[in-house]
């Protein structure tokens, strides 16, 4: 006997919008296992995980708050990868983001007006496209691919934002700590509601859903981008440019995360830290591909993985698991996913290795 | 005494996913003989001849070697029964040398000087020039499949299958190569030969079974059946000829190059050298020439999809426009029918109404970079109805149609665009003998109404049958021109194989 996968001739469009339903169940299941093998009660953890969270007023908007960035980082994710663009470097653009912005906003100062929060998040969303725009001129002139260029890019940004917060901009008054100083209140983002940490960046993250649904399904400039993806050959033939798409997606994914970077710092956290994200860049890819790289999906895959995030912590605190934990979680998620996947697309065949015909 | 039938097939059925591939062949090959399988694309032949080499495990049926039962799980076994095969595609190493590369499918440890020796015999002995020493890529398409008959007969077959082989081949060349099979058969060796086209089938073999939507729809001597009679077998009807509207004169010169040169962008590819050409208005224009001698290169630099050195190089309808890409090209009247359809000249995951919007981003199915789906439906449902493409609805994928009705569909949306110029590759290629009559009439009646058309094929009786004048390329350089009036296929066949310089001289 051996086994062997086979294509499927039509799979199914509902086994495709299924399996991240699927997913997320075996990943359950696969995590409750992996809390009674470390010695928990696995009920009551994954109450803490999946429930806890949602049981207040604060609680939902702590998880608008951790969805905010995945969002708006698995939506420009999303649009590079229909385009075959695979920018999975957010984590970096989200961090040079918050640089640039946080520069700004410490370089403008107290007086600065109403003018320094605009500009804040429009160095920013700059500081993002920048950080991108460096994978993009190596994919275009050499042909180094994105993948390696965006992820290793990554590592450097933590590692400038590490430098930064220790040297240029650390805060003179802060008794040598790694931090720079307390941004002014004109540079932070207004609150939604009082008394919570939610800012209007969740609404920006909200409004580019329908911005990023109409861009791929009803624009031309989308039509190219899914056509260079889908059919780099017809691309061509039809003069669509494949650099465009490449420069496109990459600045679009870039100021979209280099956004949620600026959102960041300018919001819950209020000044630059050593580590001002806990891996949102990277879990935005697992979230842009359990939305299915459709922007609604995303949209609810996104308060999924904010709800882990959320759930993580409190599994923490009340069960004193390691933060590890969370992410043996979402990695599981993305495992399953991508074997739901497999099977959507083709089929086991146990086949004779030999067969009287 | 009755010999045994070398290969005998009952019932062979396969089925992939909904479609029965074959639905119980039956087929017997005798000893020496010639055995021509027929059949329209789709028909099932590729399937039953994988079958038969073990590429592909049959669902139903049994296969007899020699008077005994057998199974074939894989081509090893195949080719221990003595079954060779030469596939349409080859499969050669072009950095290594002819006789490194049959060492690698013979997987034997002879020392390599003792196997090219026993290469140039067997070269010799069956009249197949090819030097053993050589590089594979320095070799033509012609003495490439050279290379890979030697490697089937250097294992002493008793069943030699080629698919579909002469596509690739000059009209001597195809000469040659039947003089080669009628020796290996007269030597014993079986041999099935795979094709579509009737007049090979007449001059080469000695029995033809027909196969039509996976069933053995007839059999036949070829040499005493009318053509006519063996396409009606194949398609299931009468298959006619297109008409021919009366031309108007050829008007002006809407697609001139001048001295076009363009280098190779890659190493395997072709350089194109100092190519003249003129189309004019309401005629048609065929390119001939074997595969990989600049038909890509060509179609590319008139295209757009790659830029001439010179702007002046190419001109359409008098402007000079070759440092244009394809978009400035098509809104100067340019239209393009590719080689590949799905994944070149549409997408296959994307419905048809999608894929009308490829070429058409200029018209009315865009405002303010919006895409107007409505506009864009009603254009793609007037092609499906114009070019009776069968399709459930402008929305159904191009993944779901067959290459004929792709093709039509993208023919009418190209035509749609109303171009002066149209540009074919291969129009009919791998589309079935309906679809291609339909596809022949519309070219004619196009360029009837005035539109110049350039077709470049492999295929001669296409370009015979269309064209008004005909040139060749080969090796990267474009022949005269000459009326199909004052030519033959033979002609145009010399051409192909190289003898341009002589003839020119």
């Amino acid at each position: 006997m051996r086994l062997r996968l086979e294509r499927r001739d039509v799979p199914s469009d509902a086994m495709r919008l299924l399996s991240p339903v699927i997913a997320v169940g075996i990943a359950t299941i696969g995590a409750a296992i992996l809390f009674a093998a470390l010695g928990r009660d696995p009920l009551a953890c994954l109450r803490t995980l999946f429930l806890a969270p949602l049981d207040s007023v604060a609680g939902i908007t702590e998880l608008a708050l951790k969805a905010t960035p995945l969002l708006l980082c698995a939506l420009g994710i999303a649009v590079g990868v229909r385009a075959n663009v695979w920018n999975i470097g957010a984590e970096g653009q989200f961090t040079i983001g918050a640089i640039a912005g946080g520069a700004v906003a410490l370089a403008l100062g107290p007086d600065g007006g109403w003018s320094v929060l605009p500009l804040t998040l429009l160095a920013g969303i700059a500081g993002g496209m920048a950080w991108a725009a460096i994978a993009a001129v190596l994919r275009t002139r050499f042909n180094a691919h994105e993948i390696l260029v965006t992820l290793m890019l990554s590592y450097v940004a933590i590692q400038l934002l590490g430098w930064i917060v220790r040297g240029p901009l650390r805060d003179p008054d802060g008794f040598n700590f790694p931090q720079s100083r307390q941004f002014d209140a004109s540079a932070l983002l207004p609150t939604l509601i009082d008394g919570a940490r939610m800012t209007v960046a969740s609404l920006f993250a909200l409004a580019a859903v329908p911005a990023t649904a109409l861009l791929l399904n009803r624009t031309l400039a989308g039509y190219r981008l899914r056509v260079v993806g889908l059919a780099p050959g017809a691309a061509r033939y039809a003069g669509f440019s494949e650099s465009a798409s490449i420069w496109f997606c990459l600045l679009l994914s870039g100021g979209l995360a280099g956004l949620a970077g600026i959102c960041e710092v300018a919001g819950p956290i209020g000044q630059l830290l050593p580590s001002i994200s806990p891996g949102y860049g990277f879990a935005a890819i697992i979230t842009a591909f359990l939305g299915r790289l459709a922007p609604l999906g995303i949209l609810f895959a996104s308060l999924l993985m904010a709800l882990l995030y959320l759930g993580g912590e409190a599994l923490q605190i009340t069960q004193q698991l390691p933060l590890a934990a969370t992410g043996v979680i979402q990695g599981m998620i993305l495992f399953v996913l991508l074997g739901a996947d497999v099977f959507t697309l083709y089929r086991l065949r146990f086949a004779a290795t030999h067969r009287h015909a | 005494m009755a010999a045994l039938p070398r290969l005998d097939l009952r019932g062979i059925a396969k089925t992939y996913g909904t479609t029965r591939a074959n639905a119980g062949i039956d087929l017997t090959v005798m000893p020496g003989e010639i055995h021509a399988l027929l059949g329209e694309n789709g028909a099932g032949k590729s399937t039953l001849v994988k079958i038969i080499y073990g590429v592909v495990q049959p669902d139903a049926g049994e296969i007899s070697w020699e008077g005994r039962g057998v199974a074939i799980p894989d081509p090893n076994a195949a080719r221990a029964l003595g079954i060779g095969m030469v596939f349409q595609h080859f499969s050669l190493f072009e950095t290594l040398t002819v006789t490194e590369n049959i060492a690698l499918g013979l997987n034997a440890t002879e020392p390599l000087p003792a196997l090219a020796a026993r290469i140039a015999a067997t070269a010799a002995r069956y009249g197949l020039a090819v030097d053993p020493a050589r590089h594979v890529h320095h070799l033509s398409v012609g003495e490439r499949q050279r290379v890979e008959i030697l490697r089937c007969l250097l294992q002493q077959p008793r069943l030699l299958i080629m698919d579909e082989p002469t596509s690739v081949l000059t009209p001597q060349e195809v000469e040659g190569l039947f003089a080669m099979l009628r020796r290996l058969a007269a030597e014993g060796c079986s041999i099935l030969y795979i094709s579509h086209k009737l007049a090979e089938i007449q001059a080469l073999c000695d029995r033809a079974t027909v196969l039509r939507a996976g069933r053995v729809t007839g059999e036949c001597e070829p040499r005493t059946t009318s053509p006519a009679a063996m396409a009606e077998m194949m398609v299931g009807r009468a298959v006619g000829q297109p008409d021919r509207p009366p031309r108007p004169a050829p008007g002006a010169a809407v697609l001139e190059a001048r001295a076009l040169t363009l280098p190779a962008a890659d190493p395997f590819g072709t350089a194109l050298n100092a190519i003249d050409l003129t189309l004019r208005a309401g005629e048609i224009l065929g390119i001939a020439g074997v595969a990989g001698n600049g038909q890509k290169e060509l179609l590319a630099a008139l295209t757009g999809e790659r830029l001439a050195p010179v702007n002046a190089m190419i001109a359409l309808a008098g402007q000079p426009c070759g440092r244009q890409g394809t978009a400035a090209r098509r809104r100067a009247g340019l239209a393009a029918i590719p080689e590949e359809r799905l994944g070149r000249g549409a997408v296959a995951e994307l419905s048809l109404t999608e894929n009308a919007l490829l070429t058409g981003t200029d018209g009315p199915n865009v405002r303010h970079g919006l895409v107007r789906f409505a506009a864009l439906r009603r254009f793609a449902a007037g092609v499906i109805s114009a070019f009776r493409v069968v399709a459930a609805s402008p929305e159904a994928s191009a993944a779901s149609l067959s290459g004929g009705n792709m093709q039509k569909f993208i023919i009418g949306r190209e035509v749609g665009h109303e171009p002066r110029v149209l540009i074919a590759a291969h129009p009919t290629w791998g589309v079935d003998v309906g679809a291609a009559l339909a596809i022949h009439q519309s070219l004619l009646d196009l360029a009837a109404a005035g539109m110049a058309i350039l077709i470049v094929s492999e295929d001669l009786e296409e370009l015979f049958l269309l064209c008004d004048r005909i040139a060749v390329l080969h090796a990267g350089r474009l022949s005269a021109p000459t009326a199909v009036a004052d030519t033959t296929i033979d002609a145009v066949g010399l051409l192909m194989g190289g003898l341009h310089d002589a003839i020119a001289a």
